[in-house]
């Protein structure tokens, strides 16, 4: 059998009713979040199998010695094929990419649960699948690393600042009908390491974010996909993301990090797409304008590679931004459900 | 003026429908067996590549364990840990069928014909009973176990393939048996040995094991095959070369009313290639029947010597019907091309000389006896120096051909030496006469040298199989009665009770594992007199079974012998961490692997988990023990088997993998007496010339029919007689050569005279039913017909 197809079988979805990757399917008998919760570290930066899905997601904008610039993506999904939380019901499944002005570098790796092949710890943290791993003594102070048969990154980050809550103290809803994950990051790391590529080794250094979020269906079933940033500019920084309903409205929400975290409801947050590529045989938009009016953000978001494609079991775009306009700067971009 | 031409050229056939008949029952007959043969090697080859799909045999990279014993899971997890791309496999049988658990998500892409596309979400395929994919006969096979049971006509004959989980607990194991490897690795892995040094590394092949194994089988098919379509193709020729020489002078007379040469040779040549066509489809659906009635026996046969499982079901594939048809074609082409020759170079006024085209067939006399002598000389050339499969055939080959160019020789010299002894002046004529067909009879002779060459060679092997076989038989199942227990405790009470009621209990306990690299099975034999009286080594150091039982050697078959290329003394692992030298070799036909047979102690110790089910049990009562059984014990009857019905079953399964090789002889005879029928009929028609001057000189019409039978009876009986050393070289090379390469074991040669009469015996009669209608007609000829020889010029 081919394991390809597995996978939206696994994730079940693409068909666009479902919603992308299967968010937007059934979640009976799964854990969902509720708004008044408290977390508990570093208990929950471990795994959450009474959800159905949960990912330890790290997106890296890095510079090679000689200033090219770079990114690194390196994430590490869950998804449990049945309700109860048994080790043996969860899929694992790893990405991991590195883009650079010419090139894009992918990887995936998938694992059954309960074997110890892939796994999140949290005494010292290590979430790891095969020898993909992100490990260290504390969520401040980790060391991530993938390697493929193209290429391969070791990483170390140090957190900058604390960990920053999305939504309501961490509950964020994704629709007008109440879909909501637990969702925090840590946005700002500094990052120091090597990527190998075909041509050889490379001493790289950059900022990182890491996004931790877990739910049981997120996506309300009108939902296609998303697009997603994360944009770093200057002392600020800010998430935010739009959710594309499938007969043409959006539903937005941002998080600006300056100082602590403002939290924006839906509509504050607008991106709308200036300019497209071919890429997959589909178009994706590659150029973004993007405002938050509060903050007077106003700013194009440009795709540092258009051809950014994830092309894994579920296949989306992700890849480095950079930031010009009235604010500058440099971020990551993730867009899903385009067809 | 071609419709006309074409209508003209086609009359020919329409005033000889039997020569019609014979160019396509020769062809059709020819294109049947190949193309039957081809059919059935296509449907194994299929089956095997199925089951390479399911396993990932041969495609990828493996890494096993180095003494052939499991994987622990946790070694996988540290490879994977380590950036070893790895995925495991776990294997077993049970009910009879091979159970193949995969890990879906680890696994090559491509691997493993199971379709979960049909709305099956892989959640029920990983998670809870989960499900095993199979052939419906496998399904059957297995029983109803737990898990959901999908029909998957992609998956290999009587497999089952399941997930990781499924397989370990059906088969109640903990470790994989091999872990497959992803064609892409990551870069900057440790070595292998650095992470699990007991691993070893087995490297992609291009072919799967058990396909390299059947190659030989499947060699041996198509030779048969091919051995049909050559004598076919003689028929084939002698019917072409007829038809277009007694057509020379409607060529003639086409040419003469203007007709353009090269229009006239084109239209021949469409003619031809609608016959071949029409003979074609003919064969292809014959060959289908013969391959549909084959394949049960050749599915038989390939599991029992081989352990390949093959789909006993026919399928319709492209590649072998038009295959047929493109070598009935070809087949045409290749018989015709002279004669096309001839025609275009024809003078426009030449006429037909029938009589002298057939005894032209016969020239070249010197380039014949350098043919035969240098092809015989070579055959002996291969035999003498060279070893293998290929060469064998080869040898085969060349001494076959030699043969048939020799035998019209043969035949002319006893002939020259009979007629020097006869005494009246019609033998002196019966003897010239007979010289005189000899030319025209000699391909169709040629056809049953070769079918009865085939036929004695093939008939001794299997005797003498047969014959070594029982021997065997009578070696291992010494024991009067097996008892199979349905658990362990049943077990345990079957040797309480029986203790001391019998001689001796003799439990046949095994385990399957790599030994020197090759597939086999580890048994672990109790001390007893039954095999030091019973078991022939064919090699043994001295006190053999003394050493096997202190724990201190093996004894290994004939099989692993041969293939692993050991020696007594070289030592293999028997086990974790336990190599034993090997003390001795016995015969073992009718087992496709390896087997190793080491003391129980010792074997207790390396396989604890491992208890005997299955028990041979000496004693001079069976009878009463068998009571015992039944009635004390409760034992159903069919966990009671005596001596006697496994040697019939296994005697049985034994007669069916020959069935085929058989059914092939016999209708390589059939073709061969058709070939001869024909030959006859044509030639019956051309010599009224010469046998009317016999006729007028007093011989009675009965009479020479009568001498025709008695000639074409001598004739076949000279060419059975020349068979017979040629079948028994034959012989010699497929269980001397051959058989050591395809089944790994040597046969003794033993003679059969008994069988070798009764084949001539056959070849005589195929002869004389092909005379009988011949001579008949001869005898019937009206006399008048007799007397337009001497009116006009025919």
């Amino acid at each position: 059998m081919n394991a390809r197809w597995l996978i939206p079988a696994l994730w079940p979805g693409l068909a666009l009713a479902q919603g992308f990757a299967g968010l937007g399917t059934d979640s009976e008998g799964y854990a969902t979040p509720t708004p008044d919760s408290e977390f508990t570290f570093p208990a929950d930066h471990g795994a959450h199998p009474g959800f159905r899905i949960e990912w330890w997601y790290v997106t890296a904008t890095l510079e090679a010695a000689d200033g090219t610039p770079m990114g690194a993506q390196w994430t590490l999904f869950r998804t449990a094929m049945a309700p109860g939380g048994a080790a043996e019901a969860q899929v694992w499944m790893g990405h991991a990419a590195v883009t650079t002005p010419d090139e894009h570098y992918v990887s995936e790796r998938l694992s059954r649960g309960g074997l110890g092949t892939a796994g999140v710890e949290t005494e010292p943290f290590d979430a790891w699948i095969d020898e993909w791993r992100m490990w260290g003594p504390s969520f401040d102070d980790l060391r991530l690393a993938a390697s493929a048969p193209d290429f391969a990154y070791d990483l170390s980050l140090e957190a900058q600042g604390p960990l920053i809550f999305h939504g309501e103290d961490g509950y964020s809803v994704k629709s007008s009908e109440g879909q909501a994950s637990y969702y925090y990051s840590q946005p700002a790391y500094a990052v120091e390491g090597t990527v190998t590529l075909p041509e050889g080794r490379v001493e790289v250094t950059g900022e990182a974010w890491l996004d931790r979020e877990w739910s049981s269906q997120p996506l309300s079933e009108n939902q296609e996909g998303w697009d997603w940033f994360s944009l770093s500019l200057g002392e600020a920084k800010v998430m935010g993301f739009r959710l594309r309903g499938t007969e043409g409205g959006s539903y937005t929400s941002a998080t600006w990090i300056e100082d602590g975290a403002t939290a924006y409801p839906d509509g504050a947050f607008t991106a709308e797409p200036l300019a497209t590529a071919t890429v997959a045989e589909r178009e994706i938009p590659v150029r973004w304008r993007v405002t938050l009016p509060d903050r007077g953000l106003d700013v194009e978001v440009e795709a540092l590679n258009p051809q950014a494609w994830m092309s894994t079991s579920f296949p989306y775009w992700e890849g480095p931004v950079s930031v010009t306009g009235s604010h500058e700067g440099r971020g990551y971009l993730e867009m899903t459900g385009y067809e | 003026m071609t419709r006309e031409g074409l209508r003209a050229l086609l009359s020919h056939w329409r005033r000889n429908p039997l020569q019609a008949f014979t160019l396509v029952a020769g062809l059709a007959l020819a294109t049947a067996l190949w193309s039957g043969v081809q059919a059935i090697n296509a449907e194994a080859r299929a089956s095997y590549d199925a089951a390479a799909a399911t396993l990932g045999e041969g495609r990828f990279a493996q890494i096993v364990d180095s003494d052939g014993g499991e994987i622990p899971m946790d070694t996988f997890v540290e490879l994977r840990r380590s950036g070893w791309l790895a995925s495991p496999v776990i294997e077993g049988r049970l009910n009879g069928v091979r159970i193949v658990g995969l890990d879906p998500l680890t696994a090559p892409g491509g691997l493993g014909p199971v379709n979960l596309d049909s709305g099956t979400e892989v959640g029920t395929f990983l998670g809870g009973e989960g499900q095993v994919f199979g052939q419906t006969e496998a399904l059957d096979a297995i029983g109803d176990l737990g898990p959901e049971r999908v029909a998957d006509p992609d998956v290999a004959p009587m497999t089952v393939v399941t997930d990781i989980s499924v397989a370990r607990e059906l088969l109640g194991r903990d470790g994989a048996n091999r872990l497959i490897l992803s064609p892409d690795q990551p870069m900057g892995r440790p070595e292998l040995s650095e992470i699990a040094p007991g691993l070893s590394l087995r490297p992609a092949q291009g072919g799967t094991d058990v396909a390299r194994l059947t190659d030989s089988f499947h060699l041996n098919l198509t030779a048969f095959g091919f051995l049909s379509f050559a004598v076919g193709l003689f028929i084939v020729h002698g019917a072409i070369g007829l038809a277009f020489e007694q057509r020379r002078p409607m060529v003639r007379t086409l040419r003469a009313v203007g007709m353009p040469l090269n229009r006239l040779v084109w239209l021949m040549a469409v003619e031809l290639l609608g016959i071949s066509l029409l003979a074609g489809l003919i064969g292809v659906a014959l060959g289908y029947v013969i391959a549909a009635a084959l394949l049960p026996d050749v599915a038989a046969t390939l599991s029992g010597l081989y352990g390949a499982q093959v789909s006993g079901t026919l399928e319709l594939r492209p590649v072998w019907w038009l295959a047929g048809l493109g070598i009935s074609v070809l087949g045409t082409a290749a018989a015709s091309t002279a004669a096309l020759r001839d025609i275009a170079r024809m003078p426009i006024l030449a006429s037909a000389r029938p009589r002298a085209w057939a005894m032209r067939q016969a020239g070249g006399r010197w380039l014949r006896i350098g043919g035969a002598a240098g092809l015989v000389a070579l055959a002996a050339v291969l035999v003498a120096v060279t070893e293998g499969l290929a060469p064998s055939f080869a040898a085969l080959g060349a001494l076959l051909v030699g043969a048939a160019l020799a035998l019209p020789l043969v035949l002319d010299a006893c002939l020259a030496l009979a007629a020097r002894g006869a005494r009246s002046a019609q033998a002196e004529w019966f003897w010239a006469d007979t010289r005189q067909q000899l030319p025209g009879l000699s391909l169709a002779l040629m056809a049953l040298l070769l079918a009865m060459a085939a036929n004695v060679g093939v008939s001794t092997m299997v005797s003498s199989f047969r014959l070594t076989f029982t021997g065997f038989l009578d070696q291992r199942l010494a024991a009067e009665l097996y008892v199979t227990a349905e658990d362990e405790a049943q077990a345990e009470r079957i040797t309480e009770v029986l203790s001391p009621e019998v001689r001796a209990i003799l439990p046949v306990q095994w385990v399957e594992r790599d030994v020197a690299g090759l597939p086999a099975e580890i048994y672990g034999n109790r001390d007893d007199a039954t095999y030091r009286e019973n078991w022939v080594f064919l090699e043994a150091r001295e006190g053999a079974w003394e050493t096997v039982f202190a724990g201190e050697g093996a004894v290994i078959n004939e099989q692993l012998y041969r293939r692993a290329g050991l020696s007594l003394g070289d030592e293999i692992a028997v086990g974790p961490g336990t190599r034993l030298p090997v003390v001795g070799v016995v015969g073992d036909y009718g087992n496709p692997i390896g087997q190793v047979i080491v003391a129980e102690p010792l074997f207790q110790r390396l396989y604890p988990e491992v208890t005997a089910q299955r028990y041979g049990l000496r004693t001079d009562r069976p009878q009463e023990i068998r009571d015992l059984l039944r009635e004390d014990l409760g034992l159903p009857e069919g966990q009671i088997v005596d001596q006697s019905s496994i040697k019939a079953f296994s005697l049985q399964v034994f007669e069916r993998t020959f069935t085929v090789t058989g059914a092939l002889n016999v209708l390589t005879l059939t073709v061969a007496g058709f070939a001869i029928l024909m030959s006859l009929l044509t030639l019956a028609a051309l010599r009224l010339p010469q046998l009317a001057p016999v006729w007028a000189l007093g011989l009675t019409r009965k009479r020479l029919g009568g001498l025709e039978m008695i000639r074409a009876v001598m004739l076949a009986l000279l060419t059975t007689l020349a068979a017979l050393p040629l079948g028994l070289a034959l012989a010699w090379i497929l269980l001397a050569r051959v058989n050591v390469a395809a089944f790994g074991w040597r046969l003794p040669m033993y003679l059969f005279p008994a069988d070798y009469a009764v084949l001539a015996g056959f070849a005589v009669l195929a002869a004389t039913l092909a005379a009988l209608w011949p001579a008949r007609r001869l005898a019937r000829t009206p006399p008048g017909e007799l007397l337009k020889v001497f009116s006009n010029e025919r």
